[in-house]
């Protein structure tokens, strides 16, 4: 039986209005994420997917960002058209978010107890005095060491790794359906990263959520999800599980993007790259959005847009008229226009 | 903490011996003779000079300067040249006065400033934020003795809500208050404005909305304590210009403060009241920034005082 669908997304659109014009920072993208699966959404700088996350809990600065089209549903209800306080309950308690940057994200003048322990006051009505011993707890959970003495402590006083430490635990104070991981280990050294990818793996299990990961980094992704969605200016353009698609990449861009890392069995002088560059978001091509990129491209390539579709009756979607009918048609066209 | 009190104490004997100097050297050089004012219009040179002799103002500066920083730090201001009673007991009767007044107007400035930052901060570049913005602006262009007067016509003259002058009564605080502390109000609430919009960026702000916190607490739990460490220092500040604005503010309300003290002192080259009167502002002020920085350090632990 299929697992239940936790969080659905369907053509969101978020768009920020600026002086320059109009930037297309998500610009219709779709994913679903099911109980207890890790989701990671990976592309490169500035392909949309802080944004994506950020629009999930309505989050984006705004002014200038604004979601303009599409619907976020959670357990079926829309997040995007929900009012403020219903908005409120679901964030830190359905949906949590860990950020990037654990040095900047808490509150430098709180102490980090008192940061997790409003969260469960907040959705949990719970004392003072208990949400502060479930602080304490949650820290322990963490893997922090003397954690009472750690609660009262602000973050200044904790290093880079314990702080995304306090950030999980502050994440995973109400038990969220949803956890929203953006580039959680970025910050961190090798080691540390290690370590908090563990933690998240052990607490999924313990506690059953769902994970929407956000990286640029392949080796994260291929360690800890289930799912991928690639990103590419500001759209999915590849959406299956993770082991088809380290197998077998589809979109130019994925397989480009694997090209790319370097190989450790093989002496390597220079790594490979993806010639070119991403399309401006205030300005993107009226075609597929990375045809100036592909070695394959057609004329279809820059006169329409693609689809996300599945290819051949799989579970695997693709934005890529290389597995579509249109494809061959496409090719017998060019013949005749360039014999 | 405590050692850095006692450090900060200590600093004070440099800063009186500094404080003292300058007024001493400049009172100097100002031209007119305290001997030949005090003699009176058309004094023969006999009376000058005995006043002078009397006053002890033929010995030479320096013989001069070191007996009254002796006397100093003996708690001896020296006595008035005008009425011969002691320094310390007029300024002590008129500190209490500046000291309520500066203890309004920076009332005046905390509330009506970080009221007015905070209202133009949490929507920028709105009609509001903007508004508060041009008036902030126009009390950091208007002289506070020009303002004074102005509210002196308009609510004393004119409306007769409020006493013209004087010190008698709890009315007749407002108008010299607010004059004092408009000016104040109006760099605080630019400097809480600017302050609490970077803190609103920050990274830790979004943090606090994705918990799903309500928006005022937001604003005045994670917020508004970050954006406060800078306006700290701007409020201490203040408190100096403020001590130096009751001198205009006192003379053009009447009120007999330390501030119209040292004005009619200096007119009369009354030099142990000009001395006595500045030594004291200067210490109020080196009392008030020690607090500043104690304040800082409750606010912002990360600050290290010593």
């Amino acid at each position: 039986m299929e697992p239940e669908v936790v969080l659905q997304v369907k053509n969101l659109k978020t768009y920020f209005t600026t002086s320059k014009g109009t930037a297309k920072a998500v610009d219709g993208v779709d994913f679903t994420l099911h109980k207890g699966e890790t989701l990671g959404i990976v592309g490169e700088s500035g392909c949309g997917k802080s944004m994506t996350s950020l629009s999930l809990l309505r989050l984006i600065p705004s002014p200038p960002g604004k979601i303009v089209d599409g619907e976020i549903l959670l357990n079926n209800k829309d997040i995007v058209t929900m009012k403020e306080d219903e908005l409120r309950k679901v964030r830190g308690n359905q949906i949590s978010m860990i950020f990037q940057e654990p040095m900047t994200s808490l509150n430098p003048i709180i102490p980090v107890g008192e940061q997790i322990a409003e969260t469960v006051r907040l959705h949990q009505r719970l004392s003072r005095k208990a949400a502060w011993q479930k602080a304490v707890d949650l820290l322990e959970l963490v893997g922090l060491p003397s954690p009472e003495k750690r609660a009262k402590q602000e973050p200044f006083q904790l290093s880079g790794g314990m702080r995304q430490r306090v950030m999980i635990a502050m994440a995973l104070a109400c038990t969220p359906e949803v956890l929203i991981a953006d580039e959680p280990t970025t910050a961190l050294d090798v080691t540390i990263q290690a370590q908090i990818l563990e933690l998240m793996k052990d607490l999924q299990k313990q506690i059953g959520m769902s994970i929407i990961f956000i990286t640029h980094d392949l080796g994260v992704v291929s360690e800890v999800c289930d799912q991928v969605a690639v990103m590419y200016a500001g759209q999915v353009v590849e959406h299956r599980s993770a082991r088809d698609l380290f197998n077998s990449p589809l979109h130019p861009y994925t397989q480009g993007l694997l090209a790319s890392l370097p190989k450790i069995h093989e002496n390597q002088e220079e790594l490979q790259t993806i010639e070119g560059a991403v399309p401006s978001p205030y300005d993107y091509p009226a075609g597929c959005r990375f045809a100036d990129r592909c070695q394959h491209a057609r004329a279809i390539c820059r006169a329409e847009a693609p689809v996300l579709e599945a290819v051949g009756g799989t579970e695997s979607k693709v934005r890529c008229f290389m597995y579509t009918e249109k494809w061959e048609t496409a090719a017998e066209e060019e013949e005749v226009l360039c014999p | 903490m405590f050692l850095f009190i006692v450090k900060r104490l200590v600093q004070i004997v440099p800063v009186i011996l500094g404080v003292t100097l300058v007024v001493f050297l400049i009172m100097q050089m100002v031209p007119g003779d305290p001997a030949a004012i005090l003699a009176g219009e058309g004094a023969s040179q006999e009376t000058i000079e005995q006043y002078r002799e009397d006053l002890g103002l033929n010995r030479p500066v320096l013989q001069q300067y070191v007996s009254y920083v002796g006397n100093v730090f003996q708690g001896d201001l020296g006595n008035s040249l005008k009425n011969k009673q002691p320094v310390l007991d007029e300024i002590m009767l008129r500190l209490p006065i500046t000291m309520e007044l500066a203890f309004y107007s920076i009332l005046i400035t905390i509330v009506l400033g970080l009221g007015a930052g905070i209202i133009s901060a949490v929507k920028p570049y709105s009609i509001r934020d903007v508004s508060v913005m041009v008036i902030a602006l126009l009390g950091i262009s208007l002289p506070s003795f020009w303002l004074g007067l102005l509210l002196m016509y308009v609510f004393s003259v004119k409306l007769h809500w409020l006493p013209v002058a004087g010190w008698d009564g709890p009315l007749n605080i407002i108008l010299p208050a607010v004059t004092l502390g408009l000016g104040g109000a109006a760099i605080v609430a630019r400097m809480t404005r600017s302050s609490m919009l970077d803190v609103i960026g920050q990274d830790y702000i979004r943090t606090a909305r994705a918990k799903g916190l309500k928006e005022h607490f937001v604003i005045y739990k994670h917020a508004l304590r970050n954006a406060l460490i800078p306006v700290i220092t701007v409020v201490g500040l203040q408190f100096g210009s403020l001590l130096g604005g009751t001198v205009l503010i006192e003379s053009v309300f009447a009120i007999n403060g330390l501030g119209r003290m040292i004005v009619d002192a200096i007119r009369t080259r009354d030099l142990p009241m000009v001395q006595g009167g500045v030594l004291v502002a200067s210490l109020v002020f080196v009392f008030v920034n020690l607090l500043v920085d104690v304040l800082y350090r409750a606010v912002n632990k990360r600050i290290d005082l010593n």
